[in-house]
This record gives structure tokens, C-alpha cells and sequence, in this order.
């Protein structure tokens, strides 16, 4: 049976990796090679590395980052940060990332996601979205890594996942911005609003703080993984003990 | 013992060389059959579509010569699809060294589409990639075509129905998922590989 999977991203700016609050006041929480050899270590089953500065900085994430934590870790490795063409994305494949996720540069110019697919297929092509609700309604936000220059996107988030979705997108990964390292839960009825509609794997993130919250938005928003930094990164939770409890709580996992 | 990827200009090569070099194995990387003239044993990885990868093996050499291969042979994910006699993806011949069929995966209800994720190996027969593999470990799965069960089928996972894990045809052989990226089953898997008196 396939398992849910336990995913730590790494948010990274200048180089160190950071954790803010509500994508806000980010402050330094580690090394980058070191968490990510530890958390491939610790049976995560895959990493997330996110340059956060890279769009608000019209950059793109380095290669050579890229190689560096490829070199440690044994477990799928997907990248995110300012990644806007076909060749940006395969100059990072090339130097070790299994995946690539889009964000504000697949708002600017959706078509980007068909490129990508076309090029290196479903599988690798994340989108990652951030949404947060405005008037009752879930909305898209762009440019999040730094909270001068985010931008909230008239696209409704549902709307843009099927979009995402039909334009080739192989996974989703769902940041629900208003729970972002609160450590209050998932979002459990957005996640699930985006479950009954998303044919492609759907992945959590924003608001785990407890091992409870992992169980919850595994049962009931359906999610194949959860996401989650600050918790990973301050030792709140042990990547370990999460596993063990989830499996007891009858939660199809790796060990 | 030396051993050669076969350089497809696909996207994972980087994870496979990076994998083997935690291993202790410097691998050499051949965009064409004499440049792996002095390897010992052969790696065919791949991601993304069929259609291409083939093109590329065509015009590079690689298809004539792997169906001439004497040395041992791993493909992995595109590479084990590719080892078969057709592909449904881009519906193109492939090397035709195993038979059978790369179909399109159908879930049914045992999740979303493609098959992304860690899952299960089941031993269906004697598998020396398996040496020192615990049965039901996890591997990690990211494809959204397969090749169904069938006679060469030695180990299989679950989903949707039997999907082939690992395929072997004498020195012929082929993984479905990504050992380079399957922690340490994976590296044992690999290990195996590198270390096989074939």
C-alpha cells in the first residue's frame, strides 16, 4: 500500500535556513546540508528545498545548492524558488533535484506548467500554492517570501488547482498561509475542498505543531503527504517518534 | 570494477551518479557505447517521457548496441520501461530485451494518478537485487505508466492491481522505482547491483 508521506521543507534565504510566522519575520533556524542530511537520515520521505527569496528577488534558486544537498540525501528531492523557464527547471534537474515546484512564476505565466511537463513529464512538476481566505472565498497569493512584495491574486485557489491540474501539474503541494508556523493544525476544510477536486497527489502544509495534526489531515482532508518546517527544525517533533505514533494510530506509513 | 550510466540527457542521472558515489563507485558517464567499453556492468535511468528516451538511444548508438549487451544491465523507471518491446507512452517501440507492454497505471481507488510515493515490495520470485532486502520494505515509486505482472516480473508492489517492481531477464534487469532515491533499501538494492558476480 502506498504510504502518506512526512515531507520537511526547508525554507531558504541567503544561504541559511529560515522560519517565519504567517511568512513573516523569518529568522534563522539552521544549516542547509546539515538539516537535510538529518532529516534523510530520520526516514523523512522526501525534502523540500524552497529558496523564498528567489521571486520576490527575481532570481532563481542555485544549481550548485541544489548539488550540494543531492549529494547528502537518499530521499526524493524537489526544488522551488523562482524557477520561470523550461531550462531554469532543467539546469536543476541536472544537478540533482527529482522535482520541481512552481509557484509565482506559474502565476505570471501559466503556460509555463505545460512547457514543463512537456519537457520532463507529470511526475516532476509540482505547483506549489498559497492561499489564504479573503471575503469567504480561498485566494491565491504570489511572491510570499517576502510579505513588501506578496501579491493577492484574484484567481480563486480551487479554480487555480484545476487549472494547474489540466495544464499538467503531477502533484500540488497546498500552503494554507493563515495556519503558516502557528502550529494550530492543517487546514482541514480547505485541504479538503482541494481533495475532492485534485486527481493528483495533494500535499499539506501550514499549521502542523502537534502529532495529532498529522493524523488529522490524513484522515480527514485525504492528503497523500504533510508538509511541515518549524516543527521539524526546533525539534518540537522527531521526524522518528511521528512515524511510530502515526503507524500506531493505524495511518499507512514508512518506517 | 568500473561502471557505466548510459547518458540519456534525462534528469536523473545527477541522483543516480550521486547515489553510487555514496556507495564508493566513481561512475563513468557514456553519451555513447564506446565510452563505456571498459565498464563492467550498466545503468539505463530515465525520467520523462518514452518517446524521446528512445529517439535518443537510437541516434546515440545505445539502442543497437543494449540489444547486443552481453554485461549485466539496470534500468531504472524510464530505463526499466524502456527494456521492453513497447511503450503506450508516446505508443513507440522500445529495446525489446524483455517482453511485454508499458501500459498506462490505473489506480482505481487505491489513490491519485500517477503513482507517486513510498511503496511496498513483494519478492513473486528469487531476486538477487533483493539480497539483504526485508520483504514489504518501502520503496519510492513515481510513474504513471507500468508494466502489468507478468513472467519476468520478480518483485511487484500494489496499486490499482500487481504492478512490476523489479523486472529480470538473465543479465537484463530493471527497477520501476527510483533506487537512488529510495534511502537505504535503495543504496542495499544498488549495492546488490554493483557487487553481482554476473
Amino acid at each position: 500500500m502506498l504510504a502518506r508521506r512526512i515531507i520537511p521543507c526547508l525554507d531558504v534565504k541567503d544561504g541559511r535556513v529560515v522560519k517565519g510566522v504567517r511568512f513573516r519575520d523569518h529568522e534563522d533556524v539552521g544549516d542547509i546540508t546539515g538539516l537535510a542530511a538529518r532529516y534523510a537520515a530520520e526516514c523523512a520521505d522526501e525534502l523540500v528545498f524552497y529558496d523564498i527569496a528567489a521571486s520576490p528577488q527575481a532570481r532563481t534558486v542555485e544549481p550548485e545548492w541544489v548539488s550540494r544537498v543531492a549529494r547528502e540525501i537518499d530521499i526524493p528531492f524537489c526544488v522551488a524558488g523562482g524557477i520561470r523557464s523550461v531550462d531554469d527547471a532543467r539546469a536543476r534537474l541536472f544537478a540533482g533535484a527529482d522535482k520541481i515546484s512552481v509557484n509565482s512564476p506559474a502565476l505570471e505565466n501559466p503556460l509555463l506548467i505545460d512547457a514543463l511537463a512537456r519537457e520532463f513529464g507529470s511526475q516532476c512538476v509540482v505547483v506549489g500554492i498559497d492561499s489564504r481566505e479573503i471575503g469567504g472565498t480561498w485566494r491565491v497569493h504570489r511572491n510570499t517570501g517576502d510579505p513588501d512584495k506578496t501579491v493577492s491574486e484574484t484567481r480563486a485557489t480551487l479554480d487555480w488547482i484545476t487549472e494547474a491540474v489540466e495544464r499538467g501539474a503531477g502533484e500540488i503541494v497546498l500552503n494554507c498561509m493563515d495556519q503558516d508556523g502557528v502550529r494550530e493544525g492543517y487546514d482541514i476544510a480547505q485541504l479538503a475542498a482541494a481533495r475532492a477536486l485534485c486527481p493528483v497527489p495533494l500535499i499539506a502544509s501550514g499549521g502542523a505543531g502537534a502529532r495529532e495534526h498529522f493524523a488529522d489531515v490524513f484522515a480527514h482532508a485525504h492528503v497523500d503527504g504533510a508538509l511541515a518546517a518549524s516543527v521539524f527544525h526546533k525539534g518540537v517533533i522527531a521526524i522518528p517518534d511521528l512515524k511510530a505514533w502515526l503507524m500506531e494510530q493505524g495511518v499507512e506509513i514508512r518506517p | 570494477m568500473t561502471l557505466a550510466i548510459i547518458d540519456t540527457s534525462t534528469a536523473n542521472i545527477a541522483s543516480v551518479r550521486f547515489a553510487l558515489e555514496r556507495l564508493g563507485v566513481e561512475p563513468v558517464l557514456a553519451g555513447e557505447p564506446r565510452q563505456a567499453e571498459g565498464a563492467t556492468r550498466l545503468i539505463l535511468p530515465g525520467v520523462g517521457a518514452a518517446g524521446p528516451a528512445m529517439a535518443r538511444l537510437d541516434a546515440s548508438g545505445w539502442a543497437d548496441a543494449l540489444r547486443r549487451e552481453t554485461r549485466p544491465v539496470l534500468g531504472v523507471c524510464l530505463g526499466m520501461q524502456l527494456l521492453f518491446e513497447h511503450s503506450d507512452e508516446s505508443d513507440c517501440a522500445g529495446l525489446g530485451l524483455i517482453p511485454g507492454r508499458v501500459v498506462r497505471l490505473d489506480p482505481g481507488a487505491d489513490g491519485p494518478w500517477p503513482h507517486m510515493g513510498w511503496n511496498t515490495l513483494e519478492t513473486v520470485r528469487e531476486e538477487p537485487l533483493m539480497a539483504g532486502v526485508a520483504e514489504g520494505a518501502h520503496a519510492y515509486f513515481v510513474h504513471g505508466f507500468h508494466v502489468p505482472q507478468g513472467p519476468h516480473t520478480s518483485v511487484r508492489t500494489r496499486y490499482g492491481g500487481p504492478v512490476t517492481a523489479i523486472v529480470r531477464n538473465g543479465h537484463i534487469a530493471g527497477c520501476q522505482f527510483h533506487p537512488e532515491r529510495s534511502g537505504a533499501v535503495g543504496a542495499q538494492i544498488l549495492r546488490n547491483f554493483v557487487r553481482a558476480k554476473q
